[in-house]
């Protein structure tokens, strides 16, 4: 399966990079941000074949992939939409209004959180503090952070997703 | 007004940059350091008096004179910028704001430790600062600052950031230094300690980010002189990134001798709260440390202003206390409810428990589980109690601190709000009514004491 998954060469370089910040008996260390362009690279989510690449790259067993992947919250297990709404939903954003952010979005996209639109534009995932109560309500999508939410915010956001006019990245 | 060291010059046009930091004294703590020797600088920084800053409040030079220094193992000096405690959100206002301050920090810090390689270990969400960081890197190594042969003292440093991938345990730093070494982050046991066997069972130092901000200007100024800035232990200046129901949510740089009362209401500061509300609770320093009612926000129970300084805030131990914790100030005005926000709160922890220690891994979704039977209006009397004591179970019995910080919020909830919770039992109107503000902010009326010469 290996051989279909690989990454360009471009991000073969960057995986170079990141590999020479540790020593070189300690290539797993570079484990997590490989992981992160692996992400973005095939598709937004982890499937199997591409965990079993970066294993084979960084010279480990695909379990020490597998068991590193499940662990952490950023890196999805199975498909997601090409924009992913991560609402905070923990208590600073709540005192500030998440709860109404989120019953929006849904009641907007008809979804539910961990579900994905028919189109396959949107998933709605709701997030643990992301650091940015002081300018709550908040989301992340790609990359960055959308503040001071209000559901006026957010339906501009979601038109922009729309039109392709959201920077990702 | 209080006196600013870290964020002194954080609104100078382009202070991001290296020449605007370089013009406003940046980098003068790097060449002072570089011709002390790197012993002398643990020295000045256990006079500082300076405490880790990210919730702990540990004496930054005592840990660092744990460090092990074994001849021909390498040591590391690792930044924890995991910050992940709801509340709290004064160290990406540091790194996006004036990165140079923390790269200044960890060239001081990590000369003083012997250090060759240091990283920054950020968590993954902040996943536009990585960039911020490692332009401010580059331009200190251009400058000569950074990489081989520093300002020709013939010492190396080389710095890395780290990206991790969503999990608040990450900020405990043995878990954080298991995810920098690729692996699940799964607290260690302690012994060792990090200073002996930290990353890649090699001498470690973990500090906070604002931590080894406050570094440079421990040196600058000099250990004696810092301390004489705050008061008695507090000392220095710190960090607090407010939020809740205030007016002017933001990060702010205090000096540990304002009032709690003045921090809250002062147009300095937080500016007061919306719509003419009033003070319901408070939660000082991130979301694992005690909740506290208005009354016993503002005055200690003996009646004494409280400051916002480590002392002061933990005056009364938890029983009529709190914690000064990271910093992270959160304001509840009186239409909030402590049980859905003490709910909220513990879906947090029940999620970002790391399911190695059983207490935590099942007792944190139970007291979710509990909470939210109770403030949809279907718990009973006898719930309040379970979940008093599923949080004692969790406290004390984990390997690192999770299981407690996720008890002591449930705990102090609890301890001070229980009119409210016991509104909520078998009422109809839970889901849509409020418990309001209750007795919270009238204040504790002085015991009668005893005529001593009678």
């Amino acid at each position: 399966m290996s051989e279909t998954i690989a990454f360009k060469p471009e991000t073969l370089a960057q995986v170079q990079k990141i590999t020479e910040r540790y020593p070189a008996q300690h290539k797993k260390s570079a484990l997590i941000p490989v992981l992160h362009l692996a992400q973005k690279e095939f598709g937004g989510w982890l499937q199997v074949p591409v965990m079993d690449y970066v294993a084979e790259l960084l010279e480990i067993q695909p379990i020490e992939v597998y068991e590193v992947a499940t662990f952490y919250t950023m890196f999805n297990m199975k498909p997601v939409g090409k924009y992913v709404l991560e609402v905070c939903q923990t208590g600073p954003c709540m005192l500030k209004g998440s709860d109404e952010i989120i019953k929006h979005i849904k009641e907007t996209l008809h979804i539910e959180n961990g579900e994905t639109t028919a189109d396959g534009l949107f998933t709605l995932k709701t997030a643990e503090c992301l650091g940015a109560c002081g300018y709550a309500p908040m989301m992340q999508l790609g990359k960055f952070y959308h503040e001071n939410l209000t559901t006026e915010k957010v339906d501009a956001i979601l038109e922009l997703c729309r039109q392709g006019a959201l920077p990702l990245d | 007004m209080s006196k600013k060291l870290l964020l002194k010059h954080a609104h100078v046009e382009g202070i991001h940059t290296f020449d605007v930091y370089r013009k406003h004294g940046g980098y003068e703590a790097v060449e002072k350091a570089l011709k002390m020797a790197p012993d002398a600088i643990t020295e000045e920084v256990k006079a500082s008096g300076l405490r880790g800053r990210g919730g702990a409040g540990f004496p930054t030079g005592l840990k660092w004179s744990f460090l092990a220094k074994p001849e021909g193992v390498p040591r590391y000096l690792v930044v924890n910028a995991d910050e992940s405690e709801p509340g709290t959100f004064k160290d990406r206002y540091l790194m996006e704001f004036i990165p140079h301050l923390l790269i200044e920090g960890m060239i001081v810090s990590s000369y003083a430790l012997g250090a060759n390689t240091s990283y920054i270990y950020i968590r993954g969400e902040y996943s536009w600062i990585p960039d911020i960081l490692e332009k401010a890197i580059d331009e200190a190594k251009a400058a000569g600052f950074l990489g081989q042969n520093i300002q020709g003292t013939g010492y190396n440093l080389e710095i890395y950031v780290h990206r991790g991938a969503g999990a608040y345990i990450c900020g405990e730093e043995t878990a954080l230094l298991e995810s920098l070494e690729g692996k699940r982050g799964n607290p260690r046991l302690k012994p060792p300690f990090p200073a002996v066997k930290g990353l890649w069972a090699c001498p470690t130092v973990v500090n906070n980010v604002e931590t080894i901000a406050a570094v440079v200007p421990v040196i600058n100024l000099g250990g004696a002189e810092y301390a004489k800035i705050g008061v008695g232990k507090s000392t220095g200046t710190k960090l607090i990134s407010a939020c809740g129901n205030i007016n002017k949510p933001g990060v702010y740089e205090i000096d540990m001798t304002i009032t709690v009362e003045e921090f809250i209401y002062s147009d300095e500061y937080c500016g007061g709260i919306p719509n003419g509300k009033r003070l319901k609770a408070c939660i000082p320093g991130g979301s694992s440390v005690p909740i506290v009612p208005a009354n016993l926000l503002l005055r200690t129970i003996n009646g004494e202003p409280r400051y916002m300084n480590y002392e002061s805030l933990a005056d009364g131990g938890f029983a009529t206390g709190t914690m000064m914790g990271s910093g992270g100030f959160i304001v509840l005005d009186e239409d909030q409810s402590v049980v859905k926000h003490t709910m909220t709160l513990s879906h947090f922890y029940a999620h970002e428990s790391c399911g190695q220690c059983t207490p935590c891994r099942e007792g944190t979704p139970w007291m979710f589980k509990i909470l939210k039977k109770i403030a949809s209006g279907q718990g009973t009397l006898n719930d309040i109690d379970l979940l008093w004591d599923v949080q004692r179970k969790i406290e004390g019995n984990t390997i690192c601190p999770l299981g407690d910080a996720a008890a002591w919020p449930v705990a102090a909830a609890i301890r001070h709000f229980r009119d409210e919770f016991e509104w909520y039992i078998d009422n109809p109107d839970a889901l849509t009514g409020n418990y309001g503000i209750g007795n919270y902010d009238v204040p504790i009326p002085m015991p009668e004491r005893a005529d001593v010469n009678s």
